[in-house]
């Protein structure tokens, strides 16, 4: 199967609480936390797109958009 | 998001502590109800008292948010009232099972339509971590400093033997298998019980030296097993994870109906 | 066409009346003595299409009948004292979120679990009271069969209007006997049908957003509008709040709603009070004995009178202060260690003329009590 172009990492910097869950359970070390204790995806041209991060953030701050989805988010 | 749509946005972020497991639940919950693509006006949620309860307040369904351990007893009269609405109840474990634990096995009993989902934690987390009938024994909370001698409750035991029809087990780690199983249940025509072990870190992991969420989601993996596994006959300790029971049984809602027809013909 | 009449116990006429009313959903659990209202309503619902459940508890049976009411029905329990004490609980949830739904408790001697097969009156009070917190409360009761029916179809109409539990505080010696009712026909009592929301899908609406007249239009769970219900204090949409402003709001509205109509909301009946020096003021049962006493000595020329109250809750103290401006003597007639006696003591001027006539042996209060008591209050001795 290809692998799925991301085009963009959302994340609800409001909503994050900062535990670092998606940071752990990255399989690729996408993401880190930044110096305000928020997720941010330091690596992001690493994404395969698996969506852990999305599902098992327990804030539902994260959603990834790959390339052929028009999924929207605010 | 995908599931943007269900979400009362103005509420976050939640109240729920960083890390806490039961905002997992709730993420792939939602997951479960996109794809079932349910009509939020036909989807109804009620909750008890507790940090899973309030669960209800950031969904974009009909939700009750009612008292400590009864969410299963308003929900009963919901679902009978109006047996077309889908009415799914998330609860906490103290609120489940000891408080509720009444209207649990009941409601198991009956076998009406609806969906209970045991978000446990084995903690009273908004009451500032008391042990509960899930914590079992050896635990630290703030009502056993000298760690619990209470033996918990085996939930899924508990449902099959109170007759439940659609039971079934996982962890927040294993979020795959929270949406397929709330799928399943949510499809059930019947009482399911989804039990979903979902990590506290501020009040039973802290405590228990367990560490941080993600150490806790990881002992998930570690210490649980899907069903009849090979691993789990080498090492009879670990947890099952999987449907345990998923049969057809006369649903209450449909044979009250029936009993109305009876009623009216005679 | 004559009208049908009867001859049944109050358990069942409440039945008959709250189906008059609309109710189509009952839930309950047995107890003595209000059992026969459970079984009749399992014989009747489901002949009209209407929800029955027999529950695993008091506390599950309120609990299901307001999840029932949410979705647009009448509903109903029925209970006793120790059932009646479980349901506190939901009762506040009731209030706090402005369910409509109604209570029937039939009386019985307490406290605990007392003397199940006994009247009493002893539960004026836990009607009042009985949840935690501040809040209003309607409570209604009635002497005989036919004001029965009425009273309970009234309770229907008032859960309806005023969005409130409403108590219908029955006793066991009405529950249980037997008397002629004239069934009133279609139409002859007034029956309230919901207050529904007029506002259309996909406009805001805001269920906890008193309407000028202080009234709250809902909406049916499994409708157009999706909104939260919880028993924390709410804003008015139905979400949790500690805004202090917001809080005050709410009680407010929950206390004057019913405080502020207490005149609406009154309901009595009174025998010969215009002439009377010594007045007696009961209700349910003991109203019965009250009666026969006051019609038997006025025979003799005495100047007896009776204020029946059929609206315990609120509880109309200005209409008792007005009825009993001229009495001499005021004996309250009921059957516990004085309750409503207190509330008269509060509403009337000289409350040195308020005395309790009571009984609270299991035995139903006779003529000769109320008599007896009523000579040692004119001072002539028993």
């Amino acid at each position: 199967m290809e692998k799925p172009k991301v085009k963009e990492h959302h994340i609800k910097r409001s909503w994050c609480k900062g535990c670092g869950i998606c940071v752990s359970l990255c399989p690729k070390g996408v993401l880190e936390l930044n110096e305000e204790h928020k997720a941010v995806p330091a690596n992001a041209s690493q994404c395969v797109g698996c969506r852990t991060c999305e599902r098992m953030c327990p804030d539902l701050a994260i959603a990834i958009e790959l390339e052929q989805e028009h999924e929207t988010t605010d | 998001m995908a599931i943007d749509q269900y979400l009362r946005k103005r509420f976050f972020p939640h109240i729920w502590c960083a890390g806490c497991g039961h905002g997992i639940v709730l993420n792939n919950m939602l997951r479960a109800v996109d794809q079932l693509q349910i009509n939020q006006n036909e989807m109804v949620m009620v909750s008890g008292i507790g940090c899973s309860s309030r669960i209800s307040g950031y969904v974009d369904f009909h939700s009750l948010h009612t008292l400590h351990g009864r969410a299963l007893a308003f929900a009963t009269g919901v679902k009978m009232s109006q047996p077309n609405l889908t009415v799914i109840c998330p609860m906490g474990d103290g609120d489940a099972l000891a408080i509720g634990g009444n209207h649990f096995i009941h409601a198991c009993r009956r076998n009406m339509d609806l969906t209970a989902i045991v978000m446990n934690n084995r903690i009273y987390g908004m009451t500032g971590g008391q042990f509960s009938p899930l914590s079992g024994t050896g635990i630290t909370a703030t009502t056993s400093p000298q760690k619990t001698i209470d033996r918990e409750f085996d939930i899924i035991s508990l449902s099959l033997a109170s007759g439940a029809t659609f039971v079934a087990r996982t962890t927040a780690y294993h979020y795959k298998e929270i949406t397929n199983y709330i799928k399943e249940a949510l499809q059930h025509p019947g009482f399911s019980v989804v039990e979903i072990l979902s990590q506290c870190p501020t009040h039973f992991g802290r405590r228990n030296k367990q560490g941080d969420a993600t150490e806790m989601l990881q002992r998930y993996r570690q210490n649980t097993t899907s069903i009849g596994s090979e691993a789990k006959q080498k090492n009879p300790e670990l947890i099952e994870r999987g449907i345990f029971r998923q049969e057809t049984a006369p649903e209450y809602c449909a044979e009250y109906a029936e009993l109305i027809n009876r009623a009216q013909q005679s | 066409m004559r009208q049908r009449t009867e001859f049944i116990q109050g358990n069942e006429t409440c039945v008959r009346a709250a189906l008059y009313a609309g109710l189509d959903f009952f839930a309950g659990y047995p107890i003595t003595p209000s059992s026969e209202i459970t079984e009749h309503m399992a014989a009747h619902l489901p002949r009209i299409g209407g929800s029955f459940l027999q529950m695993e508890d008091e506390i599950s049976s309120l609990c299901s009948i307001i999840g029932a009411s949410l979705t647009g029905h009448k509903v109903m329990t029925a209970t006793s004292g120790p059932g009646f004490s479980l349901m506190q609980e939901a009762l506040g949830f009731a209030v706090m979120t402005e369910i409509p739904c109604v209570i029937a408790d039939v009386q019985r001697g307490g406290p605990s679990t007392g003397l199940p097969t006994h009247g009493s009156q002893g539960d004026v009070y836990q009607a009042r009271w009985g949840t935690q917190g501040d809040h209003a409360i309607i409570s209604l009761t009635a002497s005989n069969h036919q004001d029965l029916f009425a009273m309970t179809v009234e309770a229907f109409n008032m859960a309806e209007t005023f969005r409130t539990p409403v108590v219908l505080l029955l006793d066991e010696i009405t529950g249980h006997m037997r008397e002629p009712l004239t069934l009133p026909r279609e139409g002859e009592i007034p029956v309230i049908e919901r207050l529904r929301t007029s506002v259309p899908e996909g406009v805001d609406y805001h269920p906890y957003l008193p309407r000028e007249d202080g009234r709250l239009p809902m909406s049916d769970f499994g409708g157009k509008h999706r909104y939260n219900v919880t028993g924390l204090y709410h804003d008015m949409w139905g979400f949790p709040t500690t805004d202090p402003k917001v809080i005050h709001g709410l009680i407010h509205h929950l206390m004057d709603k019913i405080e502020n109509h207490a005149h609406e909301i009154t309901r009595y009946r009174e025998y010969y009070l215009d002439d009377a020096h010594t007045v007696l003021i009961s209700y349910g049962c003991s109203a019965r004995t009250a009666l026969h006493v006051v019609t038997s000595r006025r025979r003799r020329g005495e100047k007896l009178g009776l204020l029946e109250i059929q609206s315990l809750w609120p509880f109309p103290a200005e209409l008792v202060r007005a009825k009993c401006e001229h009495a001499h003597y005021i004996l309250v007639v009921e059957m516990n260690m004085g309750q409503v006696v207190h509330e008269v003591k509060k509403a009337v001027q000289d409350p040195e003329r308020v005395y309790l006539a009571n009984r609270v042996d299991g035995e139903f209060i006779t003529p000769t009590d109320v008599r007896n008591i009523m000579r040692l209050v004119h001072g002539r001795g028993v």
